[in-house]
């Protein structure tokens, strides 16, 4: 299907991309950081329902990491 | 012999077994094709490709070796699960380009792509055959996860008389692998997952009321492995062994083939990261699957004497199906055992599909036949992939399980060596081939004397550095001197006038 003629099709696609964050991907470093920053979470207390903090701490971050990655997913591209 | 358990196992299993040849007629596509039988048509969408990828990540040798680590050296043992949190963002942010360049141009595998990118074939067969070599092993060690099973429910015995059952899943493996192609693996993946998260679900409420709360789980533990040695004034200790195991393990774990090859066979660049999203729904899956191995250690199945030969002839990978047969009725053992069993399936069936497409790409139709027919080419790959299942059943079967963990170690160590040339390539031409290559090679030689110096036992190298000790994944170090040397070498070729061919363009990775 042929162009309508390029200025008529620019600003919209323009204005699109301005719309689509691209932020929200760095957010994906935050995970990363925290399951790396060992001394931050190498510990038994605080516990939850009987399980150390290092433990919960960790499959936390697997929630928060994927809740992240919608985010940028659904903001993205 | 425990025949309720068995006749549960026999019964999915031979479910499973009809599954894999009808999905031959799933979305049906001309096998004759190689992009047919060994990337199903490229035609998975998001569901089909979250339980592919889910099984094919997943495998049967993770379910019984991640507790088996917990169970023994504690907290370290738990490094599986920064490993998949790091893993998905790196996935959303990388794979999507992967996806679409390999679309644009055909591209099959990750060998392909850095043929296209660089022009350069060299470059491209070291990352074929690094990628065919460090599969095979892990092809052998999912049988390990079957034959533990296996020996579990008391079939068999001493000997090839013993290794009967192992031989004929496999046969099953390999008929309807060669029948059907990656389809086969998709659709028994959806049973698999099932099974597991329907096992995990159990497991999580059964057994901690079972004994007494996971209070009392976490206090049978030592306290000295319930959580990582702090660093001592000599040496960084297990913190620096933890966070490379799970950042290098995170790095290499999609430049795997068998990974590659649930990403190619998806429909679009949008599933890809609509699964980085919906992957971890697994890891939330292993990382309680690792806490059962300290249920293990509570309920003392090391102690029981009902397990001991269980013990004696596989070690700690024993602690999770005894773990099972002491918590829950027999019927439901059998669901758990299959779980596993079939969990061996497919990461065996994809890792020997990608090996196929590898060898029959990047070797055969590159080195070999390069005006193979489209039929020769999908024959070899059958081929190929009967071949090298056959010989992961032979390893596992002549030759001590030891040999196969040390292979799988090491091959976790070269495949992160492909990283420069496939990653980066991704987002750049600037690196030269041949330096890549020379990365390459010096990773591989620096990594493979790392996990030499250890006897190939570890893969964790205390690194000096002004006398202070930084134990770090031998993975991650040799790739830092696979980086440096590929730099300085394209520093200098770049500025020699570097070779500049490339059929790709910045487009074709949106």
């Amino acid at each position: 299907m042929p162009d309508s003629g390029g200025a008529l099709s620019e600003k919209p696609s323009n204005e699109a991309k301005r719309r689509r964050a691209r932020w929200p991907v760095f957010l994906l470093l935050l995970p990363v950081l925290a399951v790396l920053w060992i001394p931050s979470y190498n510990s038994v207390e605080p516990q939850l329902a009987g399980i150390p903090f290092f433990y919960w701490y960790q499959l936390l971050w697997i929630v928060i990491s994927a809740g992240l990655t919608l985010f940028a997913y659904l903001t993205g591209e | 012999m425990n025949w309720t358990i068995v006749t549960v196992f026999v019964v999915l299993f031979g479910t499973v077994t009809i599954l894999g040849f009808a999905a031959a007629r799933w979305r049906p596509g001309d096998m004759d094709l190689l992009h047919e039988w060994g990337l199903g048509g490229r035609r998975f969408g998001t569901i089909v490709t979250w339980f592919l990828l889910g099984g094919d990540l997943y495998t049967a040798y993770t379910f019984v070796a991640v507790p088996a680590l917990v169970f023994g050296a504690g907290a370290i043992g738990f490094f599986a699960v920064p490993y998949t949190i790091i893993v998905y963002p790196f996935v959303f942010m990388v794979f999507p380009r992967f996806w679409s360049v390999a679309h644009k141009h055909g591209y099959m595998t990750a060998a392909d792509f850095v043929r296209g990118r660089y022009g350069n074939r060299w470059l491209a067969l070291a990352v074929a055959i690094t990628g065919l070599v460090a599969t095979m092993p892990y092809i052998a060690l999912q049988l390990v996860g079957l034959q533990v099973v296996i020996g579990a429910m008391g079939v068999g015995g001493q000997g090839l008389w013993g290794d009967l059952p192992l031989i004929i899943a496999f046969l099953i493996l390999a008929a309807f692998t060669y029948t059907s192609g990656l389809r086969a693996p998709a659709a028994i993946a959806v049973v698999k997952d099932v099974l597991i998260y329907a096992t995990i679900l159990a497991v999580v409420i059964v057994i901690p009321s079972e004994l007494g709360g996971y209070g009392k789980i976490f206090a049978a533990v030592a306290p000295a492995k319930l959580i990582l040695a702090a660093p001592t004034a000599a040496s960084l200790g297990a913190y620096g062994g933890y966070a490379t195991l799970a950042l290098g393990s995170a790095l290499a774990l999609f430049l795997y083939p068998h990974a590659m090859t649930g990403v190619l066979s998806a429909n679009s660049r949008h599933v890809i990261r609509r699964n980085a999203a919906m992957l971890p729904a697994y890891s939330i899956v292993l990382g309680l699957l690792a806490l059962m191995g300290y249920m293990a250690l509570a309920a003392g199945v090391a102690k029981n004497p009902l397990y001991a030969d269980g013990f004696k002839q596989f070690g700690s990978t024993f602690a999770v199906p005894a773990l099972l047969m002491a918590s829950f009725p027999d019927w439901f053992t059998g669901v758990a055992f299959a779980a596993i069993g079939i969990g061996a399936l497919v990461p065996a069936a994809v890792m020997s599909i990608a090996c196929a497409n590898l060898f029959t790409r990047n070797i055969y139709k590159e080195m070999i036949r390069p005006d193979c027919s489209d039929a020769d080419e999908s024959r070899m790959a059958k081929i190929v992939s009967l071949i090298v299942k056959i010989g992961a059943l032979v390893f596992i079967i002549l030759l001590p399980l030891q040999y196969a963990i040390q292979l799988q170690l090491l091959g976790g160590i070269w495949i992160i060596q492909t990283l420069p040339a496939v990653i980066f390539g991704l987002y750049t031409r600037w690196f030269d081939p041949r330096a890549l290559l020379a990365g390459w090679a010096a990773g591989i030689a620096t990594g493979s004397w790392m996990a030499g110096t250890l006897a190939f036992k570890a893969s964790v190298f205390p690194l000096s550095v002004f006398g202070y000790t930084v134990p770090g994944y031998a993975a991650l170090y040799s790739l830092i001197v696979n980086i440096a040397v590929a730099t300085v070498m394209s520093l200098i070729l770049n500025a020699a006038g570097g070779e500049r061919r490339d059929e790709t363009v910045a487009a074709d990775y949106r």
